[in-house]
């Protein structure tokens, strides 16, 4: 098949437990060979998309094509699709050999076969000489490891991937990230990856979904997901921002604050009323009479890399991240160019998503969804 | 000595004295009667007298072992249905399969003769629409029924607990990696279940073998099993010495048993991890 021909195409899909709608016509294809995430907060529908295309789950209506087939009522072990499950599911009662040599033994695949599979397969994700080792005794990134072998030793055509790296410290989560995109390239097969961490999505992805409330709410390469935000909620959940109500002169015109600004957005209506986003490494610090907006420093914090200031203009607590450092109770004016403005339509999220004046590392940590298995399977099931 | 461990000491003791009054002086006495005769000579006496008993053995196992057997399948699909089903189903499946337990094992077993005997409610219900009595009573079918009935609940328990501990998602795992429900079946929920299949089995069969209760009331004592032979000698031949060799025998017997089984349970798991 010819390269990014489509291979999953979802159509119209809706599911709905207990009355509660999960997924609301849903669209997506997906292109054969690209790494795509599913990315969103915990009961937004991502691992339900994933079970749909699995065949663990039927949806309610829609329909699922893989390489133009309808896969409606077909069961998952009939599927050219693999799992990687949040908690891997290894099984406990066979050693990592037989774990990896599962899905060919039921394909009756000849002894010298599984033995040769099960090799290369070990030595992909650097596991050579752990044939006989007891599941219990790995540790969770070894076990994570036996559950890609296990996965793609029956060579599926696309292989999904739910949180496989939630349960890792986030130094094996680095490692473990470049090594999955590694493998993928290397095999060239479909990943569709389930995460809820942004920056995982970021790193990995040829194309993020962001999924919310069982809706798409974006779909793009991650540096248009990242500098074009469509609404407040992509613009929230994808890295800080600084989310202002605008007003839309004109073409290339854009009023917040008070102030006029040069942008380059168009095709907005005339004084049409827009949410406005401005990353917080995208505003320059300048004395305070050069500046285009005006204000006094709140808070400032020491990252290591950049110092994150809270900057109060008239009344609205602006985030910046800058490498000049300023004290608090400072002065200071900003600028910003017309290419770092980010002029988005007013959504149902326009609102929701205020300024940094409750901004705190602990209140945004306790704000977060919390991304625990069970709160997951609890929305979900 | 340090501190801490005497005080372990001090706490276990009570157990320790338990253990020793009441499992431990039992078994030695019971080794004692049956190597002595009755003035308290030692004797292999009770032991070559132990060759009238072979057929009474042979049957107690026997028809433990066909009790076992039946409550192997009956329990299996029982224990993975409630596994598998909503946890407020669960609770009622579980309380009806208790609830016979709340029942004295004594009237358990005389309701079955009621139900069994030949003027009992199955026969008068055969006779009322014209047919032939049929003799339930007294016989073989009537005391495996009786282990099976009796026993059953230790099959399912242990059984539901390991299934119920079952992760779902392995079974998923093995339908993404192309198992059917059979091979899902047998390549993954009866290996984890196994546990409980051989703590269900030693837990039937050990009552079952050493049964004289049932076998009397729903045999009517026309044959008789070990525990029939002796509670004889215990209650009416007051043949102490007796009675406690053929108790050590079949304590001997169930102890080979469960050393049989855990092989089997050690060999089954080291099997698939070699």
């Amino acid at each position: 098949m010819e390269k990014n021909a489509v291979i999953i195409d979802l159509k119209n899909i809706s599911v709905s437990f207990d009355g509660q709608q999960i997924l609301k016509d849903l669209n997506l294809y997906i292109r054969d060979g690209e790494f795509i995430t599913l990315l969103g907060p915990s009961g937004c529908g991502k691992t339900t998309t994933l079970r749909i295309i699995a065949g663990f789950l039927e949806p309610d209506s829609g329909e699922v094509v893989f390489e133009g087939k309808t896969m409606n009522g077909v069961p998952a072990h009939k599927r050219q699709v693999n799992t990687i499950f949040q908690r891997y599911a290894l099984f406990p009662h066979l050693n990592v050999f037989e774990n990896i040599a599962f899905g060919l033994r039921q394909q009756k695949k000849s002894k010298d076969e599984i033995r040769k599979t099960v090799e290369e397969m070990l030595a992909l994700v650097n596991l050579k000489g752990f044939e006989k080792r007891n599941i219990a005794s790995l540790s969770g990134g070894q076990q994570q490891r036996v559950a890609i072998a296990r996965a793609l030793a029956v060579k599926p055509r696309v292989l999904l991937l739910d949180e496989p790296l939630g349960a890792l410290d986030l130094k094996l989560r680095k490692d473990m990230q470049a090594e999955l995109k590694n493998i993928q390239q290397r095999l060239g097969i479909t990943f569709i990856y389930v995460t809820h961490d942004q920056e995982e999505a970021l790193s990995m992805s040829d194309t993020i979904v962001v999924m919310d409330s069982g809706e798409i709410q974006q779909i793009g390469s991650p540096t248009d997901i990242y500098n074009e935000p469509k609404n407040a909620f992509v613009a929230d959940f994808i890295g800080e921002s600084n989310i202002l109500d605008g007003i839309m002169h004109a073409d290339f015109s854009v009023e917040f604050q008070g102030m006029k600004f040069r942008c380059v957005d168009k095709g907005f209506g005339k004084d049409e009323p827009v949410d406005v986003v401005v990353r917080p490494e995208d505003v320059d610090i300048v004395a305070p009479e050069a500046g285009m907006l005006r204000g006094t420093v709140t808070s400032v914090t020491f990252k290591g890399v950049h110092y994150e200031i809270i900057v109060d203009i008239d009344g609205f607590k602006w985030m910046i991240q800058t490498t000049d450092y300023s004290a608090v109770g400072d002065k200071i004016g900003i600028c910003i160019k017309p290419e770092e403005i980010q002029v988005m339509h007013k959504s149902v999220y326009s609102g929701l998503y205020g300024d940094y004046s409750s901004f705190s590392e602990e209140f945004d940590e306790l704000s977060d969804p919390i991304p625990t298995a069970e709160s997951d399977e609890a929305a979900e099931e | 000595m340090n501190k801490s461990s005497l005080r372990s000491k001090l706490l276990n003791a009570p157990y320790i004295l338990w253990s020793v009054l009441f499992i431990l002086a039992p078994m030695l006495m019971v080794v004692y009667y049956a190597f002595t005769n009755r003035d308290g000579e030692f004797t292999w006496e009770n032991i070559t007298a132990l060759s009238a008993y072979g057929a009474t053995f042979g049957r107690s196992v026997w028809y433990a072992l066909l009790a076992t057997l039946i409550c192997l399948l009956l329990s299996y699909p029982l224990a993975y249905i409630m596994a598998r089903s909503k946890a407020s189903q669960q609770r009622t499946l579980m309380m009806l399969i208790m609830l016979p337990m709340w029942m004295n094992f004594l009237i358990r077993t005389y309701s079955w003769m009621a139900i069994l005997s030949n003027t009992g409610i199955i026969n008068t219900v055969i006779q009322a629409i014209g047919l032939p009595p049929a003799q339930m009573i007294n016989t073989p079918g009537a005391v495996i029924l009786g282990m099976v009935y009796n026993f059953l609940p230790y099959m399912v328990l242990p059984i539901y607990s390991v299934m119920s501990k079952l992760e779902y998602s392995l079974v998923e795992a093995a339908q993404d990696l192309g198992c059917n429900a059979f091979a899902v079946l047998k390549r993954i929920i009866f290996p984890l279940s196994l546990p409980g299949v051989i703590s269900g089995i030693t837990m039937v069969f050990v009552p079952s073998v050493s049964t004289f209760y049932i076998s009397q009331k729903l045999g009517g004592g026309k044959f008789l099993l070990v525990g029939d032979s002796i509670e004889m000698q215990f209650q009416s031949a007051y043949n102490y010495n007796l009675g406690a060799s053929l108790s050590l025998v079949l304590m001997l017997m169930i102890v080979i048993c469960m050393l049989v089984m855990n092989r089997f349970a050690d060999s089954e798991e080291g099997a698939i991890l070699v």
